[in-house]
């Protein structure tokens, strides 16, 4: 290789000799094009949520918002309507609680197994494998628990009422597989990256393997932890495929997993196919339920970030 | 420690120019007995055939030019080698005169009666009250946990200096303090042994001194092997000295071999091996 050529330079002592000798356009092209890529998704975001403001605006004022908060029947888009939200929100609670009930035991047992047990070997085998779980259309999932799991738990039903045709336990087991790979390999990232310093002194003090893990590894990995459940949690509450197939359209005020009920995201995503006019109440009221589902999740990402900020162990 | 003294003579008292030896008891009880030592890993030999053995409450220094092997030997002595998927060891190391990688011996039990601190301070991201409970907690511990990290913290000489501060994190304390609170943690759970990965390596000479300081105070209870990079701090604390040194093969590969080891007043002063002289006149290393 050449030695490059090096430019004229002026010579020390004479006065400016230490200004910029030559101007750097590309540098600035770079860095206006980083600007707007990270603005892309910034501006996506704002635009979203101030394209919802008119029309739930419009919602309200035509609908009282304790009204739409307290009300427990739901029939937006028939004759009478009714615009009680709550078998909405309920059902969107109870298939994302029954998600975590799958998912975290199982997601974190995965994180834990695959960054403190398994060998080199077996992790750069598994962790891919799990990550193709995270890349299946949830229009699979969704049939997967319409066409087998809840055939399967018909048939297998040792109590006395089977789980009718849609029900909201299989929209939310299979909802937990989904999110199973989202919770273990984003835990996983969480626990590697613990220092090996910490696990190190932990085993020198005699510490079993479990120990290192559940004193260690896993209270300084917490807020990356948390953060994986609440991303986990986020995709189950905005799920919308599996809960329209597996857990029907029927807005339904209870807690019985066994019979089907709509979710906020179903609802939207019916209305919003459907044939609603543009500006009539029931236009409106898509953008006051996906309002509320914003707020929801907006409100959980809050309480987490308080829980992160005071119990995780900062290493370094 | 009140008044920081840097200029060599950490204890004792003696006024030797750079350097006090200390007396070293008779082996008459080793704690360690280790014949034909090799480590590999994979399929790389680091170290090969070491035979030394280790005195009870003594302070046993080893020294070497980087890649020698001594640490490697050092992680021998509580299986700490074991976490490493790659490694291997061959030969025997006994700990009084039990087989120290024999079939029923449980790493963790071997563990807690051989402690080990390590290169760069590594506390955990805990209160310094947990730093000191995590071992004796592990290890089923059912008394007064309080009495136990006073009594353990005022042992290792850092009760004054963090007594009104027990609940903050141990990340907020200075280096010195962070090692020599990793030194308390290790004696909280009762050891025999203490080793020391080059405890001093990441501080400052003040730091430095205070736990050479509590290396000699802890000697008299512990048995310490000391991994050291500064042979002045070998030269001071230790009562054994063992200088280990690498061959280069035709492969370019390095093999760790433990070349001299006798009293640390005779290494420093009268060595029988010619390239421990060359290292410890600073000709090489």
């Amino acid at each position: 290789m050449s030695v490059p050529q090096q430019r004229q330079r002026t010579a020390s002592g004479t006065p400016g000799f230490l200004k910029r000798s030559q101007p750097r356009y590309g540098e600035q092209a770079v860095k206006v094009l980083l600007v707007a890529a990270s603005l892309v998704s910034v501006l996506t975001t704002v635009g979203i949520v101030v394209a919802l403001i008119p029309p739930t605006r419009d919602f309200f004022a035509e609908i009282g918002i304790g009204e739409f908060l307290t009300g427990t029947e739901w029939a937006a888009l028939f004759n009478p309507p009714e615009f009680g939200v709550l078998p909405l929100v309920g059902a969107t609670l109870l298939i994302t609680l029954i998600a975590l009930v799958v998912a975290v035991p199982l997601g974190l047992g995965a994180a834990v197994y695959l960054s403190e047990y398994a060998s080199p070997r077996t992790r750069t085998v598994f962790k891919p494998v799990l990550e193709v779980l995270a890349g299946i259309p949830t229009v699979v999932y969704g049939f997967f628990a319409l066409k087998a799991i809840t055939p399967f738990l018909r048939d297998h039903w040792w109590f006395d009422e089977p789980p009718q045709i849609f029900n909201a336990l299989s929209a939310g087991f299979v909802m937990g597989i989904m999110i199973i790979p989202t919770i273990a390999s984003l835990s996983e990232d969480a626990m590697a990256a613990v220092p090996r310093a910490l696990r190190d002194g932990a085993f020198a003090l005699g510490s079993s393997r479990m120990q290192v893990s559940t004193r260690v590894v896993f209270p300084a990995a917490l807020s990356g932890i948390v953060a994986a459940v609440v991303l986990g949690i986020s995709r189950a509450i905005g799920e919308t495929m599996i809960v329209a197939i597996a857990a029907g359209l029927r807005p339904n005020l209870s807690w019985n997993p066994l019979e089907g009920m709509q979710t906020m995201t179903a609802f939207i995503a019916a209305a919003g196919i459907g044939d609603v006019p543009v500006g009539s109440i029931g236009y409106k009221t898509i953008f006051a339920v996906g309002s509320l589902l914003f707020v929801l999740t907006l409100v959980m990402n809050l309480i987490s970030i308080r829980l992160v900020r005071k119990y995780r162990e900062v290493y370094e | 420690m009140t008044t920081p003294d840097t200029s060599g003579a950490a204890g004792g008292g003696t006024r030797t120019p750079q350097v006090s030896y200390r007396q070293a008891r008779s082996l008459a009880e080793a704690v360690f007995e280790v014949g034909g030592l090799s480590v590999f890993y994979g399929d790389h030999e680091a170290v090969r055939d070491v035979n030394m053995s280790i005195g009870d409450r003594q302070i046993t220094a080893m020294i070497g030019p980087s890649g020698c092997g001594k640490s490697t030997v050092l992680r021998c002595f509580n299986r700490m080698n074991d976490l490493v998927p790659t490694a291997r060891v061959h030969g025997k190391i006994h700990y009084h005169n039990e087989d120290l990688y024999g079939r029923e011996v449980d790493p963790i039990e071997v563990r807690r009666r051989i402690g080990m601190v390590f290169q760069k301070p590594n506390p955990f991201p805990k209160s310094i009250y947990d730093n000191i409970a995590y071992g004796p907690r592990v290890g089923g511990f059912k008394g007064n946990v309080d009495d136990l990290v006073e009594e353990t913290l005022t042992h290792a000489a850092l009760w004054e200096e963090v007594k009104d501060k027990l609940k903050t994190s141990a990340l907020a304390l200075s280096g010195g303090q962070q090692q020599r609170l990793c030194i308390a943690r290790t004696i909280a759970v009762k050891p025999e042994v203490i080793l020391m990965d080059e405890p001093c390596s990441s501080l400052d000479p003040i730091a430095t001194a205070k736990i050479e300081d509590l290396m000699e105070k802890l000697a008299e209870e512990f048995t310490i092997i000391v991994v050291t990079h500064n042979m002045q701090q070998a030269a001071r604390v230790s009562h054994r000295t063992a200088f280990f040194t690498a061959d280069v093969d035709d492969k370019g590969e390095r093999h760790g071999r433990l070349v001299e080891y006798d009293e640390t007043a005779r290494i420093f002063s009268n060595p029988s091996d010619r390239r421990t002289e060359d290292y410890i006149s600073g000709r090489f290393g």
